[in-house]
């Protein structure tokens, strides 16, 4: 982390959309630094202008105020052929089309480098070679792209942004239609790209587990619309997590990291004493239900649990019958 | 080849798709003797042969009819097909439709609209009188007709395609261009007289035999340089194919790649229906095929095969239009569309892969 510098800055950015009537800004007061050799996640609620700022320091969009840096030049000063070496994109469109093969595709990445006619020459195949290798595609080299799962072509997709060859990467929710395994697969992948290769690779995600879990760094979106920036365990801690999703009818368990939903009935507490796994699912269910669970033994209900994960038993307040299943406890409580 | 890990890694498949391009060529020659061989005079192989070759033959007027008339149709067939191919190529790769053909934007319209304007509105004495003087096909009022017509609607085309950023908005502006296009002519039609209506309809049905050896080598040198043209843009159509945003973010100039695309393929679809009249189906049908045959996206191969394909299609069409061993000829047209549908439709369910392109 030490040796890690700052690639790309804003001082004081506002973006947003202009034309002649209207001027709409969607964030501003924006200082931010992107490092190189860390993953940053961009989070934010869904329509929180993250798209919008991903196209502004990526130099598709024009700023409504402020500055931005690559290194120390100005980023308007930039053209889009040198821009071109410095940053890739992986976007949300699932656009690749099917019948060009995973090393096609991947080698498009060399569009900026490559001869006039797209011929590669050998280092550009030693960068694609080393692109499809640090993701885990070289056995998808030869198959079509529409024949790969959405999880692969992703991979795939990160594939062709590392051919390009930049020192910065950005991923617009590059795991919006991914499964569980896919998105933690994805996000380890990129974690681990950004500390071997020392590229700053910049993602954005409305997924708050994923980004605590993997992130070095976070910009947050804040209902002020702004950003504020930092580990993600400063910003648990000090609750600008918490603010920035924040719902009424949403509550934040610091323990776990994450939101709930208060469920409207509120019954009665329970006290629930076992294995710290059996009880984790069994307060998962009864919280679904109104239940509140509290650490007090004297709570109005006593739920005891015990047994191995694959043959648990559950009993209420010390009676001689016991469940086998959270489905019968649930039913009898 | 490299070896990387176990798995062995073929640098793009080339040489099976090489391989392909080598038969392909084949093919073509074949068709190509075949159609000027065939017609409504019989006339022995060697013969065919001998004058193809340079040699004097007994009969004069078999060479002539060979020369001057089978020929240079066979050969305009030839670059009918690529150009109406390689058109729609590219218009497929731009606007990621594969609706798209080359007579999208309109271009085919305004030919359309040229044509009709010397037709049906100028004095029709006149203009009857210069037809029948040179025949319709082969009248260069009509091709210059045609020309202006489709430049006009390129020009206006090309002027919007600098004011928009969306290829699919530029899509929608192109066929409602299209559109205005076809409606004006059909006005047009209907405060015309019958005579000159059927002239005008004469010219839709879309003719390869009234290029003459003149006009041949203007033709010619227009395909050629717009096919060239075309071969040297694969590498910007082929990083097109993750669309704009992406290639943007490699480094290319949209709007200039756009605006390169849009006029070549202009020209080479306003030639072709200025010289031989609207002539469908072959433009949006090759690029399927042929995308469809060999598997691929990569331009570099497509562009190349789509003028062997787009050729081959259309010297099969004009054999088959002219009914051989008979004195009757079909309108192209109808040929095309009647032969190559089903073709199209028998490949795209057997090779299901069509979808996947876009």
């Amino acid at each position: 982390m030490s040796d890690s510098k700052t690639i790309l800055s804003t001082q004081n950015l506002a973006i947003g959309y202009k034309n002649k009537r209207t001027h709409k800004v969607v964030l501003s007061n924006l200082d931010l630094t992107l490092k190189t050799g860390e993953l940053t996640c961009l989070l934010g609620p869904n329509g929180s202008g993250k798209s919008t700022l991903l196209r502004t320091i990526g130099g598709v969009q024009k700023p409504l105020g402020g500055e931005m840096r690559l290194g120390s030049v100005l980023l308007e000063s930039v053209n889009s052929k040198e821009l071109a070496r410095m940053l890739s994109l992986v976007l949300t469109d699932r656009s690749a089309p099917g019948n060009l093969t995973g090393y096609a595709l991947v080698s498009l990445g060399r569009f900026p480098y490559s001869s006039w006619m797209g011929n590669l020459d050998e280092k550009d195949e030693a960068q694609i070679h080393w692109a499809m290798d640090a993701t885990g595609t070289t056995e998808f080299a030869n198959t079509h792209v529409g024949e790969l799962s959405d999880g692969e072509k992703q991979k795939v997709m990160i594939a062709r942004a590392l051919a390009q060859d930049t020192p910065i990467i950005f991923l617009d929710e590059p795991t919006a239609h991914l499964d569980l395994p896919n998105r933690i697969e994805i996000f380890h992948l990129l974690r681990e790209l950004a500390v071997t290769s020392g590229k700053a690779i910049l993602l954005s995600s409305h997924e708050m587990d994923m980004a605590l879990t993997n992130a070095d760094r976070l910009w947050l979106v804040t209902p002020e619309q702004t950003i504020i920036t930092g580990v993600p365990e400063d910003l648990v801690i000090n609750g600008s997590l918490e603010k920035s999703f924040a719902r009424e009818t949403l509550t934040f368990d610091y323990a776990v990291g994450s939101f709930k939903k208060e469920s409207g009935v509120n019954r009665k507490g329970v006290y629930i004493q076992g294995p710290d796994i059996l009880v984790k699912w069994t307060r998962n269910a009864l919280e679904r239900y109104g239940y509140g669970i509290t650490t007090k033994e004297t709570a109005s209900i006593k739920i005891n649990v015990s047994g191995e994960l694959n043959s648990p038993e559950w009993r209420i307040d010390n009676q001689q019958i016991t469940y086998k299943t959270i489905e019968q406890l649930l039913k009898e409580i | 080849m490299k070896e990387v890990g176990n798995i062995v890694l073929d640098t793009p498949r080339v040489h099976l798709k090489w391989q392909s391009i080598v038969w392909l060529a084949l093919l073509l020659l074949l068709l190509f003797l075949l159609d000027v061989g065939l017609g409504s005079v019989k006339i022995p192989i060697s013969d065919v042969f001998k004058t193809l070759l340079g040699r004097p033959i007994d009969n004069e007027a078999w060479q002539a009819i060979i020369l001057k008339i089978r020929l240079p149709r066979s050969i305009t067939a030839i670059l009918a097909g690529a150009a109406l191919s390689i058109g729609g190529l590219q218009m497929q790769t731009l606007f990621r439709n594969p609706l798209a053909g080359p007579s999208v934007l309109g271009i085919t319209a305004g030919a359309s609209l040229g044509v009709a304007a010397v037709m049906l509105a100028a004095g029709s004495a006149t203009t009857a009188f210069s037809i029948h003087q040179l025949g319709i096909g082969g009248s260069w009022l009509i091709i210059i007709a045609a020309t202006l017509g489709g430049a006009l609607v390129l020009i206006a085309i090309l002027a919007i395609s600098f004011k928009i950023r969306d290829n699919v908005v530029m899509l929608i502006v192109g066929i409602m261009v299209a559109n205005i296009t076809i409606a004006i002519v059909s006005i047009w039609q209907f405060f015309s007289d019958p005579e000159q209506i059927q002239e005008y309809i004469l010219w839709t049905f879309g003719s390869l035999g009234g290029v003459t050896n003149k006009q041949l080598g203007v033709l010619s040198i227009i395909v050629s340089l717009g096919v060239l043209f075309t071969f040297f843009l694969s590498k910007t159509l082929n990083v097109l194919l993750l669309g704009e945003n992406y290639a943007q973010s490699m480094g290319l100039n949209i709007r200039r790649s756009r605006f390169m695309i849009i006029g070549v393929t202009s020209l080479l679809a306003g030639a072709i229906t200025g010289f031989c009249g609207p002539i469908g189906f072959v433009g949006i049908a090759v690029p399927h095929l042929t995308r469809s045959f060999l598997n691929t996206s990569d331009h570099r191969v497509l562009v190349p095969s789509c003028v062997l394909v787009g050729g081959i299609l259309m010297l099969l069409c004009d054999i088959i239009s002219q009914v051989p061993g008979s004195q009757t000829v079909l309108p192209v047209n109808a040929v095309t569309a009647m032969i190559g549908s089903p073709i199209v439709i028998w490949i795209i369910i057997k090779r299901r892969n069509l979808k996947s392109s876009f």
